[in-house]
């Protein structure tokens, strides 16, 4: 744009308004729910041993999250979040990546991060708090984060990570920028991709994240993940647009949005504005649309907010199956030798949930660690006089009393 | 050593700190060609390009968002808040994420790149939103520090300790100085360590402190009860978070006597907090109660600012109360 009000110049003598739905936005899908490359899609370029690591982390994320919901039901666990009904988004779109690009999740992204190599072990350490936990027992189950895996730890507030990533990829971008002329002058090595809720898109950091990217130039992959719920509010209390999708034109953003159940259709999206993001520098938005099939977490009832004929509708929608009849049909997988697979990640779970509950909980120590890159005297001093404390009345403190240096 | 104001002094630290690290970005609104509102990014845009010294949106938490994220990268984000009354949008991003980002992934990210400057105080005639003082809020959070300088020495010096420390710094810039604290600053590099209070005048009968633009104020207070045959020891307290409680308590230890000066509103500023600590370290040394001149309980006001601040006279009349009891 060349004018002061950076807008379009486009003069008209008939007094209209644009409807507020003007948009119609297209939703890709290539994969038919009966395992078929749709008419007139083009089958993706996906080769054997990806589509094969796509469909396993799938997979057990599938069975982690059986197992753990109905850990936190025990009472093993405080809190678990599931994946269900989101698993090809997530995992199709981190696939589409490379190994150290930035990952910034909101927190129903295990299986992205399963896919980078996270292992059963650091799982089961992050969701009983124990000292093994990357996380130091800090945060609640299911926060995970791994600084190797390039997976920044997640935070709970909503939507902070939003703006976040926009910082970040622009510092993976400067290193690319010409100084003279403000120009990439070659191709950015990493990106950083952003996954947020249709609900967490009405937060003020989405607006902020978006419009900086949009102004800076900064090659973040937006993965909006509208699932029609924010907890027990529908998208249609969310917002009136058209999804989020919408949003992006007006930010001057690419978007694209697909079938968040259609693995194919979400690898290609995400395969192609990755390549967007690294030649050009800019943002890009993909909204995925994909129902959630399971509660918001272990602390809320679905059946209190929605109907059971709504989810019996999408039940039959799961994306996991959907991708599993593709690749029996490409003859990459067999079925019973699945079902063998199956059972006996059934078991290592259980083995190591077994293992990760009796590993003790984070010394004392790791309290005041990490506020600061060293404790500062105040924090010093009071870490002193709990020691103290804790020495006097041990009984009451068991986790940590009979460590205390 | 050349003759700065406080504006020049921050500039200088700025340039050494972009000059130092290739990535180092300094953002926020008109901070661009413009150089600020009050000019203290002056000419760095043109002397780094405009990948590095820009203009942002107008959204503080986005502006904080992003520097959390560039910090995290691990470029030196240096980003700025045209006033810090205009901090509280990026209130979620600064107390919830920047001040957490270490502790939250047991130390697998942090954002210690990251150095906030605010301009902050009243005596500009600002009224209630270019005027205020909010570090106690910021006080409140573990994982932040917090610095104020008084003069363009100390500005020039604290400033590039708070880039080069590994953790998130919140620098409150007296504005009411910008210009009319003038001084020697060296065109070299150097540091001012964080974390350790000034004594800048001993004194025997009664420990005077604040911090900033107060410092100004309590000077002219100390030389009034000078005259009056009052010995001021006064101290400037430069880093609210983690603050110097080693040096205070030595002063008061010795003068059994406290006052202290900020321009905040009086109920829960930081001043509360240090008058808790002293009464606990100091209880059996202090001759009097501890002396609070401070703003009053209410928004800064504008046409009334003169009665409202903590002036001369009310420190004045603190310290003679408190020599007094």
């Amino acid at each position: 744009m060349t004018n002061p009000n950076n807008i379009s110049l486009n003069i008209s003598h008939a007094l209209e308004f644009i409807d507020g739905h003007a948009l119609n936005i297209p939703t890709l899908k290539i994969l038919s729910e009966q395992g078929e490359i749709l008419d007139g899609a083009t089958a993706p370029e996906l080769d054997k041993e990806t589509a094969l690591k796509i469909y396993s982390t799938m997979r057990f994320i599938r069975l982690l999250d059986e197992r753990m919901q109905a850990a936190q039901r025990q009472g093993r666990i405080s809190f678990y979040m599931q994946c269900l009904g989101e698993e090809a988004a997530i995992t199709a779109s981190a696939a589409a990546l490379k190994q150290d690009d930035m990952i910034m999740a909101q927190y129903r992204e295990q299986a992205a991060l399963h896919y980078r190599g996270f292992t059963l072990e650091q799982f089961m350490n992050q969701l009983f708090s124990n000292e093994k936990d990357l996380g130091k027992g800090r945060q609640m189950p299911v926060h995970y984060g791994s600084n190797e895996l390039h997976y920044l730890t997640i935070s709970s507030p909503l939507g902070t990570q939003i703006p976040q990533a926009t910082g970040y990829a622009y510092g993976q971008k400067l290193k690319h920028i010409d100084k003279a002329s403000g120009e990439l002058s070659s191709e950015i090595d990493n990106v950083t991709i952003c996954y947020f809720g249709e609900g967490a898109a009405s937060e003020g950091d989405f607006h902020a994240g978006l419009n900086m990217a949009a102004v800076h130039k900064a090659p973040v992959i937006f993965f909006a993940r509208n699932n029609g719920y924010a907890i027990s509010t529908p998208a249609d209390e969310q917002f009136k647009g058209d999804g989020i999708a919408s949003r992006g034109v007006g930010y001057g953003i690419k978007t694209i949005r697909v079938d968040g159940a259609d693995t194919l259709a979400v690898y290609e999206a995400t395969k192609k504005a990755r390549e967007i993001a690294v030649t050009t520098g800019e943002p890009v938005l993909i909204e995925s649309i994909a129902y959630r099939l399971g509660a918001h977490s272990t602390s809320d009832d679905p059946s209190g907010y929605r109907t059971k004929d709504e989810e019996a509708e999408f039940k039959n929608s799961c994306p996991v199956a959907r991708f599993k009849t593709w690749l029996l049909k490409q003859g990459w997988l067999d079925e019973n030798e699945d079902e063998a697979i199956k059972d006996k990640i059934r078991e290592e779970i259980l083995a190591a949930l077994k293992v990760a509950e009796k590993v003790q909980k984070p010394a004392l120590e790791e309290l005041v660690s990490d506020v600061y890159d060293t404790p500062i005297p105040a924090l010093q001093q009071q870490y002193e006089e709990l020691k103290e404390h804790i020495k006097k009345y041990p009984d009451a403190y068991p986790v940590t009393a009979g460590r205390i240096k | 050593m050349a003759k700065m104001n406080m504006l020049h002094a921050i500039n200088s630290a700025l340039d050494i700190s972009m000059a130092e690290h290739p990535q180092a970005c300094i953002f926020g609104e008109d901070v661009g060609y413009f150089g600020g509102v009050f000019r203290a990014t002056s000419g760095l845009q043109e002397k780094y390009g405009k990948h590095r010294v820009f203009n942002t949106p107008l959204t503080e938490q986005g502006i904080l968002g992003f520097a959390n994220g560039l910090a995290a990268f691990g470029a030196p984000a240096l980003a700025e808040i045209q006033f810090a009354d205009y901090i509280f949008p990026a209130f979620d991003q600064i107390v919830n994420e920047s001040a957490k980002f270490r502790y939250r992934s047991g130390n697998e990210f942090n954002v210690g790149n990251l150095t906030i400057r605010t301009p902050y105080g009243g005596g500009i005639a600002g009224g209630l939103y270019h005027s205020q003082s909010p570090e106690a809020y910021f006080a409140h959070t573990p994982g932040l520090k917090l610095v104020v300088p008084r003069n363009p020495y100390q500005a020039k010096g604290l400033l590039r300790a708070c880039i080069k420390d590994d953790n998130p710094v919140i620098f409150f810039e007296p504005k009411r100085l910008y210009r009319a604290s003038v001084g020697e600053v060296p065109e070299e590099d150097y540091s001012i360590e964080i974390g350790k209070a000034e004594v800048v005048k001993e004194g025997s009968d009664v420990t005077v402190l604040a911090w900033g633009a107060q410092m100004e104020i309590i000077e002219q207070a100390a030389q009034k009860a000078e005259e009056a045959g009052i010995s001021c020891e006064l101290i400037d307290l430069r880093s609210i978070l983690p603050w110097d409680a080693e040096t205070l308590i030595k002063s008061v230890t010795k003068t059994g006597r406290l006052v202290i000066s900020h321009e905040a509103p009086i109920t829960n500023g930081f001043g509360a907090e240090i008058a808790a600590t002293i009464q606990k370290e100091c209880f059996l040394h202090l001759e009097s109660p501890i002396e609070r001149v401070c703003g009053l309980d209410t928004p800064y006001p504008l046409a009334l600012e003169k009665e409202y601040v903590p002036d001369a006279l009310k420190v004045f009349e603190a310290i003679k109360k408190s020599v007094e009891f």
